[in-house]
């Protein structure tokens, strides 16, 4: 009992050591960058509006054990496409919105099956395989949308259209339906401006999590995730878990997307997707999430602890070295360097845990010999 | 009798055809595709296969370079951008220091060599400690280090007026031009022409003793400890083998050989190129290897030298030859998805021994 205990105040220190060196970060980046108070507010709750659903779809493979979804950028490519048809169709504001994610949830859920299908052949190493899958469906999507577009599939509106007759200008505007859901119903506290309705849908997402993983596909999952060959004795079909925790995901970050970019106010065509899976997963982690375990309050405290980050960063790198470069690069690098930390943790910790149950076996035996 | 031997020599082909895969086939007919149409559509083929051989002469030892990891079981290393960055410190520091001419592309190797080792060893100290999840780790730990000298190449006090933005006295630029320092110098030793027909003699015999020495080393004691490490760590050590140790040599090997590999890619394309250029260099090196026949835990030569062929080939064939046909220039869209695509095929086979 009492060796537990010390384990789980260890466990405490290690889970809580990327938050606390952000929040460091963050205490020491704040005055010197020398932002007014309201104006950061405004910043990290429009970044919340903006961010929280994305993240919020990457917590569900993580509960089937698949580690973090590097695919969900298959989904943020289907909810592109549903906005770029949307928009040609000239269907503005919220149903604009409704209709953009009814056309991606079909897009997201043939990706999700073929993404996880694909991470089902190769099993151990789902998270280089889901990462290399965003970039040959990065491919196919340049395809559609570069080539297809305009010449196969109907493209009406010349504002949207290359000039050569065919494919996807290099950034569509939605000025129609920037900050509809935002301002649906508009509320600001003290000059901060808050997107009240996406809240609204934000809380909804997370309520369906919880309630989610009370259901009997949750409880499945999660025994997959715990040890898959225990879940497939149970009479769990746990290729078919997997995929779906998969679908789910992919269809989920679909919807975020449309959600992030009527917020944004336009789309970069072949560049809105390939930053989002990363940040995503980046804010997730600074949350105090790991690869094997993530819930709803590592996804708040990571998208306001990794934004803050963001936005304060490159000032105070300019302050300090007089070049505003600095900072931009200093933010990138920090993005990556929390994911390669929490992955090599994730690894050693694997490892410790495979050794410990090795001993334990082997005291079992003496003492049964 | 007859008969028996007929079906043996079809089980073989199909066997042959198996090991070939399917997804090889495909890029192999397409590139001789490639190259039967370019007449038609008005390439000058000559021009076309100069520029192949040239590409691969660049890329050779980069690919070269994932074949020491691949072997110890490490898997794909997709941390070469680490062993781009010991390059580019060489190279930025012999130009700094002011060589010039050829003397600057043996001084760049020379200053390189202990920024490798020393990357290189901490990165595969790194990886023992992982065993199992290599290839992501070895992903970010690469992206890592490039968005980490993104910022020193902006601080390094580097002063040579030939690097730094004019402007503002300091800070390295984007792209820093070769010109009176190693462009071309290999590629210009023993340089044959015929017409159109241009081949790097010197570049080419670069690659072919840098594949020589690891051909050989592969089959000294050290390098069969290797392979028996990839192929089954546990039987390894029990045969008295320090896999721990193996396996850091050879990582070690593989960044010294992409930082040379980076320096041979710059003397043929003629500049420099820092900040996020390294960020995307590992993936087109990974592609070419396995394009050339090696899976996750298994490589040859020849897979190094078939797969570069194929993969360079189809990179700069298919621009000319699509812009001439169907006046559309798909060849990027058609490089990411058969590149990466390549890779998924890779990453999905199962392979035993190696995780």
């Amino acid at each position: 009992m009492n060796t537990k205990k010390k384990m789980n105040a260890g466990e405490f220190i290690r889970r809580g050591s990327v938050p606390m060196m952000f929040i460091l970060i963050c205490a020491l980046c704040i005055p010197i960058a020398g932002l007014s108070p309201t104006y950061l507010a405004n910043e990290i709750v429009t970044r919340m509006g903006r961010n929280a659903f994305l993240i919020l779809s990457l917590l569900i493979p993580i509960m089937a054990g698949m580690g973090l979804n590097f695919g969900m950028t298959l989904g943020a490519m289907a909810g592109e496409i549903g906005l770029i048809l949307a928009s040609d169709w000239q269907i503005v504001g919220i149903p604009g919105m409704v209709l953009a994610m009814i056309i991606s949830v079909p897009i997201s859920v043939l990706l999700g099956l073929f993404c996880g299908k694909i991470l089902n052949m190769a099993r151990g190493r789902e998270m280089i395989t889901s990462y290399i899958i965003s970039y040959f469906i990065n491919g196919v999507y340049q395809l559609v949308v570069l080539y297809l577009m305009g010449s196969i599939i109907p493209i009406r509106h010349s504002s949207i259209k290359l000039p050569r007759g065919y494919g996807i200008r290099n950034t569509v505007s939605l000025l129609n339906m920037r900050q509809k859901l935002d301002n649906l119903i508009p509320l600001t506290i003290g000059g901060v401006k808050i997107p009240v309705m996406t809240f609204i849908i934000i809380a909804l997402m997370c309520l369906v999590i919880i309630w989610f993983r009370r259901t009997k596909l949750g409880q499945d999952m999660r025994a997959v995730g715990q040890d898959m060959e225990v879940a497939r004795d149970a009479g769990i079909n746990v290729e078919r878990t997997r995929i779906l925790s998969i679908i789910i995901s992919t269809v989920l970050a679909g919807i975020g997307m449309v959600i992030y970019l009527q917020n944004m106010g336009n789309i970069a065509t072949y560049s809105s997707h390939s930053q989002i899976g990363m940040f995503c997963i980046a804010a997730l982690l600074v949350g105090g999430a790991s690869v094997d375990k993530a819930s709803i309050g590592n996804v708040f405290l990571g998208v306001i602890l990794f934004h803050t980050m963001f936005i304060v960063a490159p000032r105070a790198g300019a302050y300090i070295t007089g070049d505003s470069m600095i900072g931009e690069y200093f933010r990138v690098f920090v993005s990556y360097a929390v994911i390669t930390v929490a992955l090599i943790m994730y690894e050693t910790n694997k490892r410790r845990a495979r050794r410990e149950a090795g001993q334990e076996l082997v005291k079992e035996q003496e003492k049964e010999a | 009798m007859n008969e028996n031997a007929k079906t043996n020599e079809k089980g073989a082909i199909r066997k042959a055809l198996e090991n070939f895969g399917l997804p090889r086939l495909i890029i192999t007919g397409f590139l001789v595709l490639l190259l039967i149409l370019a007449p038609f559509v008005g390439a000058d083929l000559p021009t076309q296969i100069s520029n192949i051989i040239a590409r691969f002469s660049w890329n050779g030892v980069l690919v070269l370079a994932m074949v020491p990891m691949v072997h110890s079981g490490c898997g794909l290393n997709f941390g070469l951008p680490l062993g781009i960055i010991s390059g580019l410190l060489g190279a930025t520091l012999s130009i700094e220091f002011g060589f010039t001419g050829g003397l600057s592309f043996f001084m760049a190797i020379l200053i390189a060599t202990p920024f490798a080792l020393i990357l290189g060893s901490l990165y595969g100290w790194l990886l023992n400690k992982i065993k199992g999840g290599e290839m992501m780790i070895a992903t970010y730990v690469g992206f890592s280090s490039v968005s980490f000298m993104c910022m020193m190449w902006l601080v390094l006090p580097y002063k040579s007026p030939n690097m730094v933005w004019g402007l503002a006295g300091k800070g390295l630029r984007t792209t820093i031009s070769l010109e009176g320092y190693y462009n071309q110098v290999l590629a210009n030793f023993l340089k044959i022409e015929i017409g159109n027909l241009t081949i790097p003699v010197g570049t080419i015999l670069f690659f072919a003793l840098l594949a020589l020495l690891m051909w050989a080393f592969l089959h000294t004691k050290t390098g069969t400890a290797m392979t028996a490490v990839g192929s089954n760590p546990v039987f390894a050590s029990a045969a008295g083998i320090n896999v721990d140790r193996i396996r850091l040599l050879s990582v070690v090997m593989s960044t010294w050989l992409a930082a040379i590999g980076i320096l041979v890619y710059e003397q043929g394309f003629g500049f420099v190129q820092l900040y996020m250029a390294p960020f995307y260099m590992a993936l087109p090196a990974v592609s070419a290897i396995l394009i050339g026949g090696a899976s996750v835990n298994k490589a040859t030569i020849m897979n190094v030298i078939i797969g570069t062929i194929l993969f360079q080939g189809i990179v700069t064939m298919t621009p000319t030859v699509m812009n001439n046909m169907i006046h559309m220039d798909m060849s990027e869209v058609i490089r990411i998805i058969a590149s990466n695509g390549m890779i998924l095929y890779a990453l999905t086979r199962k392979t035993e021994g190696s995780r």
